[in-house]
């Protein structure tokens, strides 16, 4: 960690990069001048901090889930980063309002976006509506189905919702038409990105506009404990929350930081999106990282009962940051998540958003075996968008009858 | 440096006074088996130089067409090796310049140094990867340098001079130049953007320009190769594979739309420097 990461180029070592076609390169060359320039204007860094407390709420809290520690064996002391008590409910919106002030100032009046789970789409719709812009979010059709009440929420806030019915008719598809959008409109929109993925300066701007995650935490946990923590655990889809927590502690070489992957239902190709133990280095949406591949080169297929993990390519400064031995990735199924969701749910009344629930089970599985020590995880979103695949997975909360007592 | 087929190409036209038509068509569509005759038919309809597309399964600057047409040719199972394996049958009978035309993930798989070394011995003459800037261009243009294959790269309206000048120094056989913003496809017009363009990528390299995206018809082919040295088509015959695919027409149609379009191209226009009036 001695240069500062990306590089001029947008590399985090060989990772990143700007892998677009030539349209594209001008209006990425004007988003990295209007960013720095943002970035060192005290009042775009007040306007977004006001914003940030008094609209999205910040900064969360830091919970320390006693009934969850006690669940998990007693052993670690586990605390969670609220970031699911965020407005729009998950930590996306730390990023849509930072990129939205960022387009006013470029004089862009059209945003367009991709959504998996809907969490992205919604705070993108927020944002427009709060600044008064042109929102068109794209998104899967299969992803449409899984959360449809997000659609729903989307179309509330004036958004124009655009089904996608190319390849999975997944994040993948609408990441891909939101491209062939903005290669389109380039003069007149801006593509407000969710995740720390795509082409340089996205990974370094989605990453600086979620950094607040890592301060605070490290902040509130040095009030509360007096220490640092001995983990860090958050779920990589894209990698937005995980490299936002992990940041502030980058430094700190005491602090494991754990990142979760979909590992699906399965590790064969096409039946998870755990790009680190089943992927390749290639280049997908702008940047070279990690990327699930078969053996020519075609991006595969994901899976994931979480629709904003089920994604092909990592944000390429994870594989940079593993690459250098200062994270560690690992995975969990959609079992294991599902089952973290409903202990959370019952311990500590907390119900998850999917993606939020790989980094609960991996913390769950470590914590019986870590007596003493500091555990903390990234709550990046709350689970009310996804009802309906709680409904579709836990069937048996689901008879009519569940709490009749037998006659 | 020796040239190419496709730097010989380019002299002769550029001798004869006339521009260049580049059909664009992804390989293995519909089938691998029948690219080479389709190759064949569009040479016999007037088409100089083949654009042979490598499918990819994310394919961000296509349109609908071209999308499509990946899909069908990764359907039937074409792969990297696959398309090299057409191009060496297509060479058996033709040697009409060769240029595949993909994004960077199935090259960089396949491996750059391997790509170039076998992508020459089956008679290739260039690549051309729509989503590699030329910042990131470095390994990519000495591998196929080293084997002797041109590098084109797409020039867009939105190029600063300074960038124009970059993808002029990285380009090789010729440049590419996007006639507008947007992704491939058929469109009712020429932009108005191709002019200023063509004449800002003049004024930086000596290098053949190909106009594409967006060019669909004869008159469109004309005004075009009034002002360019070659003019590219690849929706309208990807559409035409699309719409004749299971039938044993396919090639006299192929070959049919090859030569109206070539009808439009303007001859003998030119002044003794190769420069359009």
């Amino acid at each position: 960690m001695t240069a500062p990461q990306p590089d001029p180029s947008g590399h985090f070592g060989p990772y990143g990069g700007r892998f677009v076609p030539e349209v594209l390169m001008a209006p990425l060359e004007q988003l990295e001048r209007a960013y720095q320039e943002a970035r060192a204007d005290p009042a775009f860094q007040a306007e977004l901090k006001d914003l940030l407390a008094n609209y999205a709420g910040r900064p969360t809290p830091l919970y320390h889930a006693r009934r969850l520690s006690e669940a998990a064996g007693g052993g670690a002391k586990i605390y969670l980063k609220r970031e699911d008590l965020l407005h729009t409910g998950a930590h996306k919106i730390n990023n849509c309002l930072g990129q939205a002030l960022l387009a006013r100032r470029m004089g862009k009046q059209r945003i367009i976006a991709e959504t998996g789970a809907g969490q992205h789409g919604v705070a993108t719709a927020t944002v427009c509506a709060l600044f008064g812009l042109e929102c068109i979010v794209y998104m899967g059709e299969e992803d449409m189905r899984r959360q449809r009440l997000n659609v729903f929420r989307m179309r509330l806030l004036g958004a124009k919702v655009v089904g996608v019915a190319n390849g999975s008719r997944t994040l993948k598809d609408a990441i891909s038409e939101a491209m062939r959008d903005w290669v389109t409109n380039v003069d007149s929109t801006h593509y407000l990105l969710g995740s720390a993925l795509g082409a340089h300066p996205y990974p370094m701007m989605v990453r600086d506009f979620h950094r607040v995650i890592g301060e605070e935490t490290r902040r509130q946990i040095l009030e509360r404990e007096g220490r640092l923590p001995d983990s860090i655990f958050a779920c990589v889809g894209g990698g937005s929350n995980a490299i936002g927590i992990f940041h502030a502690f980058l430094g700190d070489a005491g602090v494991r930081l754990i990142g979760v992957e979909a590992g699906g239902r399965g590790a064969e190709l096409g039946a998870h999106a755990a790009r680190f133990s089943g992927g390749a280095p290639g280049v997908l949406h702008g940047a070279f990282s990690y990327l699930l591949q078969d053996a020519d080169g075609q991006v595969a297929l994901t899976h994931s009962v979480s629709a904003g993990l089920d994604y092909a390519l990592v944000g390429p400064e994870h594989a940079w940051l593993r690459e250098q031995g200062r994270t560690e990735y690992v995975s969990a199924s959609d079992r294991e998540a599902l089952d973290a969701a409903q202990t959370l749910a019952r311990k500590e009344g907390i119900i998850p958003a999917l993606e939020s629930a790989h980094a609960v089970a991996e913390a769950v599985r470590r914590a019986g075996s870590a007596r003493g020590e500091l555990f903390v995880i990234n709550l990046s979103g709350r689970g009310d968008k996804d009802t309906d695949i709680y409904r579709e997975n836990l069937k048996e909360l689901d008879e009519p009858d569940q709490n009749r007592t037998a006659l | 440096m020796s040239q190419t087929r496709i730097g010989r190409l380019f002299k002769r036209l550029g001798a004869e006074g006339r521009p260049a038509l580049i059909a664009y068509i992804t390989a293995g569509d519909p089938s691998p088996d029948r690219t080479p005759a389709l190759v064949a038919a569009l040479e016999r309809g007037g088409a100089d130089l083949i654009e042979l597309g490598v499918p990819f399964s994310d394919p961000i600057a296509d349109g609908p067409v071209i999308q499509r047409g990946s899909d069908r040719a990764l359907k039937a199972g074409t792969r990297v090796a696959t398309v090299l394996q057409i191009a060496r049958e297509i060479r058996k009978r033709s040697e009409i310049p060769l240029l595949l035309f993909t994004y960077m993930n199935p090259v960089l798989r396949y491996g750059l140094e391997a790509l170039a070394r076998d992508a020459a011995a089956s008679g290739i003459d260039g690549c051309l990867l729509t989503d590699l800037s030329v910042e990131e261009a470095e390994p990519y243009v000495a591998a196929m340098r080293g084997a002797g294959l041109d590098t084109a790269f797409l020039a867009a309206p939105t190029s600063s001079e300074r960038r124009l000048r970059l993808v002029a120094q990285y380009s090789s056989g010729f440049v590419y130049l996007v006639s507008r913003t947007g992704v491939t496809g058929e469109r009712a017009s020429v932009s108005s953007a191709v002019g200023p363009l063509v004449n800002a990528m003049r004024k930086v390299t000596d290098l053949p320009l190909a106009v594409g995206f967006g060019i669909s018809s004869a008159d469109q082919v004309r005004s075009v190769g009034e002002i360019a040295d070659g003019v590219a088509v690849g929706s309208a015959f990807v559409r035409t594979i699309e719409q004749y695919a299971a039938s044993s027409e396919l090639e006299t149609r192929l070959e049919a739309v090859a030569r109206q379009l070539a009808s439009g191209l303007p001859s003998k226009n030119r002044d003794e420097h190769g420069t359009a009036r």
